[in-house]
């Protein structure tokens, strides 16, 4: 059981191609990293997979658990399992938390179920006490007025909520202090186990002392370049990106890439 | 949110959109002439005051150029020789619903208007084309002396109180439509609350057109006597035809010293709908008016809620929600008069603009020179969700005076492709999306709404986002 990006192609609608060939799989059970410098490619790979419109695939499929799924509309690649922690989560105004994942959860059942109300209240309640998240946020509007570090406990908390089979956190360390860091990571932490399958896209290596991965991916151009244990993260945070891109560049950009 | 896909919708209105074939007893024909007027006047065995009012707003009608030096072009398309004034079974509605006529009742039946009854009114007229068919109010009320009829009944049985108000608030030659209003009206509601009177149930109307190229012209008459209290609350479809159908009201309130009137509309008009209503109140001392508008649906619709502040301290409120979508144009607002000392107005208008729907906001407050601590507050927000939706704010305000104070506020914001794909991303389909936007950016407002109401609308919100998705 893994999520597999296969040979992944793609690029803005109409525009730039940022992948070109990417290969990865991240089976359920593990945590995967991936560094990369500005521009690599991270975020277009995290909205690529959950089907953001803006990019096109050119090539390549991603499989989660054995369905490709290119060709679904995000809302069913959600329900399929994916779950994305976004780098900058939205305002929606005039829509409470509460009711927020409420409809998130209804949208899973089946026609004609109903999302029981006291057993999902205790549900939120508990999972809001784990990120520390107190009781009036359930009746805020979606991220309004939001600092960051509540943005970020609140895409926690709507993962922890919907249960994902996979789940990308898209720079989730961006705009936080250390105390929210920590929070945040705990909350992740917690959710760890052989159901889930995370993949962490971030730019700096603090966020993974607190998140430990498995494996940790180097994204340069569009592909992944080397892929190791969690000491490639601390070689990285030591030396920079421009070594892997120097090396890269006598190996030459035009061969395979190195795979995962 | 293709605007391509938007624009081969057709918007499918499963609740309403159903007739049955027509019998009538009581049909004036197509076209619009004095004679027109005199049939509808025989038909009612009307006093010769009301008749000479009809045939004098007919001539007013008829000398008045259509606005579209400042309204909507599309009022052209209005073909009044085409069109019938007057279709009627019965001239006296029935106070149970087991003598209404089959087909009608099984409307009202599907419309959910019997059960509500049962449910949390306390009074119920049901309009089908011209006349109601139905009218029937709880007995304690009555024995207090409210009086919830039809304005035919109104003028027969209370002619002195009829006769004392009818057309004061808003004059027949207000507008074109208020004179055509006035010369061919019938159905709508005549209510009265005595003194001191609260009456804790809202009291509904339901004006259900069932006939094609046809005319409603309901004319409505509440009257809050001192210290009063009455919440009214109105309802209208119409199944959808292929030739534009006209509704054209007039709906005049008095508040007396003290009185509350709320006055609350959800219309769910089809879409070949022109809706062309005058709404006014007028608000003695202490008084407080309420309009609560709710408008979706409609091919045009031009409403302007107002409230005539008369009286020291009196208070106007208007909350209004617009749902524009594909082919729609919803030209709504509010008026706020202020013609005495510490007199209050609030309005708070929000619009949606669908595909190529458009809303516009009309407002116009005015306080003169020689007033006194009048406040108002005007808050419109406009929510666009295609790109090739379109909103417009006419707002006119005239204060003088120093010791007054107003507060303009106005919002245009849209539904934004990230919004939509972070929802998604949850779980939610495109059109759940949307619809919880909507929902979210009209919340605040339907917060104010009666329950059942708010249900009623964020359940044709849903509806209407459906369609318009595809």
């Amino acid at each position: 059981m893994s999520l597999v990006i296969h040979n992944l192609h793609a690029r803005v609608v109409g525009g730039q191609q940022i992948l070109r060939g990417l290969n990865l799989e991240i089976e359920k059970g593990s945590v995967h990293a991936i560094m990369g410098p500005n521009g690599s490619g991270k975020s277009t790979l995290s909205k690529v997979i959950a089907g953001h419109p803006d990019y096109e695939v050119t090539e390549g499929e991603v499989l989660l658990d054995g369905v490709n799924v290119l060709g679904m509309e995000p809302d069913a690649r959600s329900r399929a399992g994916l779950f994305l922690a976004f780098q900058y989560p939205v305002e929606i105004p005039g829509v409470s938390n509460a009711n927020f994942i409420r409809a998130a959860l209804q949208a899973r059942l089946a026609a004609g179920e109903e999302l029981e109300a006291t057993e999902y209240y205790g549900d939120l309640y508990k999972e809001m006490d784990r990120l520390e998240i107190p009781r009036n946020f359930t009746a805020r509007s979606v991220n309004e007025g939001f600092s960051g570090g509540e943005k970020k406990r609140n895409e926690v908390l709507q993962m922890a909520m919907l249960k994902p089979s996979y789940a990308i956190l898209d720079e989730t360390d961006s705009g936080l202090d250390i105390d929210a860091l920590k929070v945040v990571s705990a909350g992740v932490n917690a959710l760890r186990g052989p159901s889930l399958g995370i993949l962490v896209i971030t730019h700096y290596q603090r966020l993974l002392d607190y998140i430990t991965p498995d494996v940790v991916h180097v994204l340069v151009a569009g592909r992944i370049v080397r892929s190791a244990g969690p000491e490639l993260a601390l070689e990285l945070e030591a030396k920079g990106y421009d070594w892997i891109r120097d090396e890269l560049s006598e190996a030459a950009l035009a061969a395979e890439p190195v795979h995962a | 949110m293709s605007t391509e896909t938007l624009s081969q919708l057709d918007v499918d209105r499963t609740r309403g959109d159903f007739h049955y074939p027509e019998q009538h007893t009581f049909d004036a024909g197509s076209g619009l002439s004095h004679a027109t007027v005199d049939y509808i006047s025989n038909v009612k065995g009307e006093p010769d005051w009301i008749r000479e009012f009809r045939h004098k707003a007919l001539d007013v009608f008829f000398s008045k150029p259509m606005p579209t030096h400042w309204a909507s072009e599309d009022l052209e398309n209005i073909i009044f020789e085409k069109i019938r004034y007057y279709l009627a079974n019965a001239q006296r509605p029935t106070r149970s619903w087991d003598e209404v006529p089959d087909d009608v009742k099984r409307t009202f039946e599907r419309l959910g208007i019997p059960e509500q009854e049962r449910k949390f009114l306390a009074g119920v007229e049901a309009q089908f084309d011209s006349e109601a068919v139905y009218s029937n109010m709880k007995k304690a009320l009555g024995d207090q002396g409210v009086v919830f009829v039809g304005s035919t009944d109104g003028l027969k049985e209370h002619p002195e109180l009829f006769k004392k108000w009818f057309g004061k608030v808003i004059p027949t030659g207000d507008n074109k439509f208020s004179a055509l209003n006035s010369a061919v009206f019938s159905g709508g509601s005549f209510i009265y609350v005595p003194p001191g009177v609260k009456v804790k149930h809202p009291l509904q109307a339901y004006f259900r057109i069932n006939a094609e190229n046809f005319g409603q012209f309901e004319r409505t008459l509440i009257i809050a006597d001192e210290g009063s209290e009455v919440m009214y609350m109105e309802g209208c479809t119409a199944p959808k035809f292929e030739t534009a159908t006209l509704h054209s009201a007039v709906v005049e309130l008095v508040a007396l010293k003290g009185a509350k009137i709320q006055y609350v509309t959800v219309q769910n008009w089809s879409a070949n709908v022109f809706n062309l209503v005058t709404k006014r109140a007028i608000a003695h001392e202490e008084a407080e008016v309420k309009w609560i508008d709710c408008n979706i649906g409609s091919r045009l619709t031009m409403k302007y809620p107002g409230v005539i502040l008369k009286g020291r301290k009196a208070r106007g409120e208007v909350l209004s929600i617009a749902l524009a979508n594909n082919g729609q144009h919803q030209d709504t607002g509010a008026k706020m008069i202020h013609a005495a000392d510490e007199t209050t107005s609030n309005i708070i208008a929000k619009s949606i603009s669908i595909g190529k729907g458009r809303s516009s906001y009309r407002g116009l407050v005015h306080i003169p020179k020689h007033l006194k601590g009048c406040k108002n507050n005007t808050e419109c927000d406009a929510l666009l969700i295609n790109s090739t939706s379109r909103t417009d704010t006419y707002p006119a305000i005239t204060v003088r005076g120093s010791g007054n104070s107003v507060q303009h506020e106005a919002s245009v914001s849209q539904v934004s492709a990230e919004q939509i794909f972070y929802m998604q991303q949850r779980g939610l389909s495109e059109a759940q999306a949307m619809s919880l936007s909507v929902n979210g950016f009209v919340n605040d407002l339907v917060r104010e709404f009666p329950m059942e109401y708010s249900v009623e609308l964020k359940r044709l919100i849903d509806l209407e986002m459906e369609d318009s998705v595809g």
